[in-house]
């Protein structure tokens, strides 16, 4: 229907015409025939705006949102509320639509907010550089390696299994390209084996890879973890959940190298997976080996303060094949989601959040521990999440729950066969403790209601 | 718009005619409602921070107050909170409205930023991301509770495969450059299933940097592929180049220069003579969508930038979205999990399903299923356009870029700015401005600040690297003729003003919230947070 276009007739020809074509076909005149499209593509026709609109709304209609269920899936992405401010600010034009801040003069907006964002990634981690956001977290995860790769070029990776499966899957698949191994350590009572560990490390290991809270929600002995690691000089990264951050002990004060995560928690939609955005923060000395974007600050020609993308030399498009990475942007709207958010929180926000969050899941635990037919995967401390195992199958003890109005959690049997009938339960402040006794009410009708359909023992 | 006041006005403040007020014109771009102290003062949030301000009010807690460290043992927990902004609501907002305003945006004004494809971006995809069930889906959903979300997945796979004339697409790249580097990895798989080590990828010397620095992520050398004297690749060299042990040319086309390679089909009979996949950056796909199809030129793997051709807003430099599409050969290894559509018993609707169980894929490049938002932007654009929109949108991009280029090349602008391969552009083109440095004293550089005056963002500057004091334009297929003159126009001025004192474009910008910055001395010693 529309392209968006304003070329009259009119227009078209005498813009022909001073080109000197006779046809818009003429402009193609490069394209050899044998590359020329004929036809037409296979695809519906156009249609107006209000058309559209209805189609997409159809489709969106048969999802189940966050909305229709009361929904305690986490696993990655979690369901806090987002102040309607972010909402106004995202879609300014000034923030939605321009491209990178190439000209600074014209950026100062983009590229203050950017700096706000590393300062703030920086107080979080407490690791003094931060860039100014990468894709998400499993690939920010990817990323880090890759920068331990740069620093020291061991040739093993060391990956606990308590990171994301879908970071080690994907730190796995980029090993293959530049040439590392990935191993994984081993997890004991839910949190990473230190005596696994410190058998596995060695002079040729470059990096140690944790995650804080651990996928199974545990909270992590980063510390003693790292010293370990630090035996051998080895970096460490930690894969952090930023609102547990509020909380928990910095990264960057326990030794980490390099902190990274998911940002969605941080003001960002679930958006069925994205876009969201990844952070990335270091200790000073790889300053000049990260990657994405970094804002930095300085004066103008009269003395203002201003603000330009610096240590540009180490990016792509002035190093070319010697880069520190392929990335050539940030994730920049959803960083600024982030940054608003985290001044929205404020310095006593986000400490009486995690607080609520740790009592209201040590709360959920608690419920959930006593029902029959429910046990405790793990009995580690907890930020927001815990996991537990069914006695019954666990996806048709979700189907029954989803079937009640309740999303009880992630089957965690797909990454971790050995926990078959694993649930990862997470919390979020918009869960109140009505809903959290729903849950255990309808978990433990439909654990029940799963034994007895199966012959009880799973 | 008051060009040659300003222009008077600059050129007598370099003459050290006038005083401190008038140094300051006012803008045309309206950005500096801002006064001069307000201008000096750049603020950020954490010096508008006080004890005491606060935005959110944390909801009662309803269960048993048990202390911190009963729940969490203390060694664990953090001591000194992270020094996070103390505000009140309205001050947050004022704040980033105030700070947005420094920011010039497609909305406000023309954006011709070469290889960038600044379209503009329709709002009703900014409503239909926006609705419940898609921005508050959960990513690990059961599919049978996203079935919408899978569908409009499939559809867009569907539809991206026929644009690039590939049967196959994988939506999970996050970005042109994380489309590459699957596209790379994609190329090793395919090469080693088959016991073939390959060490070494082919780009152009016109090539984006991106290209380059995939290639070495994924443990290959690089090697370059000359120009020939058309702005295509250089075919002799490229023989010379092309042996066993390449495993992938990559390639852009039209390319950076804006020039499509006639040669195409004789490149990709050299590239798969020697067993080699060929590689297609889709950066420069608005030039030919429904016009000329990847595939069909021969590519076995092409990356979409729907940041760019498919109307995804740039957000200031991302979210973004780099889908890739294959052919038969690359299929099996495709990262997973992808969406695939299980054929229903009659009188049933089919159902659509992630599939992970891809044994010879690459695996994942990241969480979930990729940049969901992003894949519903874009299907909206492509179900508004249709096929017959989408071939009109490149018909009208490389007319406008024609256009726009026909008037450059008028007396007064080529014979300081000619263009670096004179034959019809595609979507966008490429000047030179050696000579205007040579002639009038100003680099590439100044006229891109100059511009800023004049309300315009720059194109892109300085590359490609291969054309001296390089200006790379594209105009895209939304702005109207006006536009385009208007800014031919300006550069026009610009060039005259030039003649008469070069050192207000040497000087330029004046308008702008803060003038040139010191870039040396922000990367000598890098200040890159607020130490608090």
């Amino acid at each position: 229907m529309s392209s968006y276009t304003a070329a009259t007739e009119q227009d078209i020809e005498e813009m022909l015409a001073a080109i000197g074509c006779e046809s818009i076909d003429d402009l193609f005149e490069a394209i050899p025939d044998g590359v020329r499209f004929k036809g037409a593509l296979d695809l519906p026709a156009g249609k107006p705006e209000q058309e559209v609109y209805a189609e997409f709304a159809a489709l969106a209609a048969r999802n189940t949102s966050a909305d229709d269920e009361v929904s305690f899936l986490g696993a990655g992405m979690y369901d806090h509320y987002i102040p309607s401010l972010i909402d106004a600010l995202l879609t300014r034009a000034e923030f939605l639509t321009p491209y990178t801040p190439y000209q600074p003069e014209v950026s100062q907006g983009g590229l203050q907010v950017m700096f706000e964002y590393q300062t703030a990634m920086s107080e979080l981690t407490g690791l003094p550089v931060s860039n100014a956001s990468l894709y998400e977290g499993p690939s920010a995860v990817g990323a880090a390696a890759y920068l331990a790769k740069l620093a020291n070029g061991r040739p093993r990776h060391l990956v606990s299994r308590g990171v994301h499966p879908h970071s080690r899957e994907t730190l796995q698949t980029l090993a293959v390209g530049y040439g590392t191994t990935v191993e994984e350590i081993p997890l004991k009572d839910g949190i990473t084996d230190i005596e696994a560990l410190k058998e596995m490390m060695g002079d040729d290991v470059g990096v140690v890879i944790l995650q804080q809270p651990n996928f199974l929600g545990s909270v992590e002995d980063i510390r003693s973890l790292t010293a370990v690691a630090k035996e051998h000089d080895a970096l460490v990264v930690a894969s952090c959940d930023p609102i547990p951050l509020g909380i928990l002990e910095p990264p960057g004060e326990m030794g980490v190298d390099v902190a990274v995560g998911e940002g969605q928690t941080l003001g960002n939609r679930l958006d069925f997976g994205g876009p969201s955005f990844g952070f990335f923060a270091a200790a000073q000395e790889h300053i000049r080996r990260m990657p994405g974007r970094i804002a930095g600050e300085t004066r103008d020609v009269d003395g203002r303060r201003g603000w330009v993308l610096t240590l540009q030399t180490r990016e792509q498009h002035i190093r070319r094949e010697k880069a520190t990475s392929n990335i050539c942007t940030a994730q920049a709207l959803n960083a600024l989601a982030g940054v608003v958010y985290l001044g929205w929180l404020g310095k006593k926000g986000l400490v009486e959040l995690g607080e609520l969050l740790v009592r209201r899941t040590a709360y959920a635990r608690d419920q959930l521990n006593q029902i029959e037919g429910v046990t405790a995967l793990h009995d580690q401390p907890v930020v927001r999440e815990f996991a537990v195992q069914l006695d019954a199958p666990v996806e048709e003890v979700i189907r029954i729950c989803q079937d009640k109005g309740v999303n009880p959690g992630y089957a965690i049997g797909r990454d971790y066969p050995e926990f078959p009938n694993g649930l990862l339960v997470a919390l979020t402040e918009r869960r109140d403790k009505a809903q959290i006794d729903l849950l255990a009410k309808v978990l433990g009708e439909a654990v029940a209601q799963a034994r007895v359909e199966t012959g009880a023992t799973a | 718009m008051s060009d040659m006041a300003s222009a008077e006005t600059a050129a007598q403040h370099a003459a050290g005619e006038l005083g401190e007020e008038i140094i300051r014109p006012e803008s045309p771009l309206g950005m500096t409602g801002e006064t001069p102290q307000q201008r000096d003062g750049a603020v950020t949030i954490y010096e508008k921070s006080k004890p005491g301000r606060r935005a959110f009010f944390t909801p009662a807690s309803e269960v048993p107050e048990v202390p911190l460290s009963d729940l969490i043992p203390g060694q664990f927990l953090r001591s000194n909170p992270a020094k996070l902004p103390e505000v009140s609501e309205p001050e947050l907002v004022r704040h980033y409205t105030r700070i947005s305003k420094r920011n010039f945006d497609l909305d406000s004004g023309f954006y011709p930023l070469g290889s960038c494809t600044m379209k503009h971006n329709p709002r009703l995809h900014e409503r239909v991301a926006a609705l419940p069930g898609n921005s508050r889906l959960h990513p690990l959903q059961a599919d049978d509770h996203a079935q919408g979300a899978l569908e409009l997945m499939w559809n867009l796979q569907e539809a991206l495969g026929e644009i690039a004339g590939l049967p196959h697409v994988s939506l999970q790249p996050s970005a042109g450059s994380h489309g590459e580097l699957a596209g790379v990895l994609l190329t090793k798989a395919y090469h080693e299933d088959r016991g073939d080590k390959r060490t070494k990828v082919l780009t152009p010397d016109t090539a984006h940097g991106t290209n380059p620095a995939t290639v070495t992520m994924c443990g290959y050398e690089v090697v370059k592929v000359g120009t020939n004297p058309d702005g295509g690749v250089d075919l002799d060299d490229l023989r010379a180049k092309a042996d066993d042990q390449v495993a992938c040319l990559m390639l852009t086309n039209p390319n950076t220069l804006g020039v499509f390679d006639g040669n195409i089909e004789e490149i990709a009979s050299i590239v798969h003579g020697v067993g080699a996949t060929l590689y297609y950056d889709g950066a420069n796909l608005n030039a030919v969508m429904g016009i000329s199809r990847p595939g069909d030129m021969g590519f076995d793997i092409v990356h979409f930038n729907l940041h760019k051709s498919f109307t995804q807003p740039h957000g200031g430099g991302g979210p973004g979205a780099g889908p890739i599409a294959v052919s038969e050969r690359i299929e099996p290894y495709i990262t997973r999990p992808q969406v695939i559509r299980e054929e229903a018993e009659a009188g049933d609707q089919p159902r659509f399903v992630l599939d992970y169980d891809r044994p010879k894929s690459i695996g994942r490049l990241r969480g979930f299923q990729g940049n969901y938002g992003v894949f519903v932007r874009s299907y909206a654009y492509i179900r508004s356009l249709g096929a017959e929109g989408l071939r009109q949108a490149s018909e009208l991009a490389v007319l406008n870029a024609n256009y726009l280029l026909a008037r450059l090349k008028e007396e007064g602008v080529a014979e300081y700015l000619p263009v670096a391969f004179d034959r019809l552009c595609m979507h966008e083109f490429v000047l030179s401005g050696a000579p205007m440095k040579k002639e009038l004293g100003i680099r590439t550089l100044d006229l891109a600040k100059r511009l800023l005056d004049h309300g315009y963002h720059p194109p892109t500057v300085y590359f490609p690297l291969l054309v001296e004091e390089a200006l790379l334009i594209e105009p895209t297929e939304t702005e109207t003729k006006e536009t385009l003159d208007l800014f031919a126009d300006a550069v026009a001025d610009i060039l005259r003003e030039a003649a008469n004192d070069p050192t207000i474009a040497q000087s330029a910008p004046y308008s702008t919230p803060v003038r040139r910055l010191d870039e040396a001395a922000a990367a000598k010693t890098p200040v890159v947070r607020q130490p608090l």
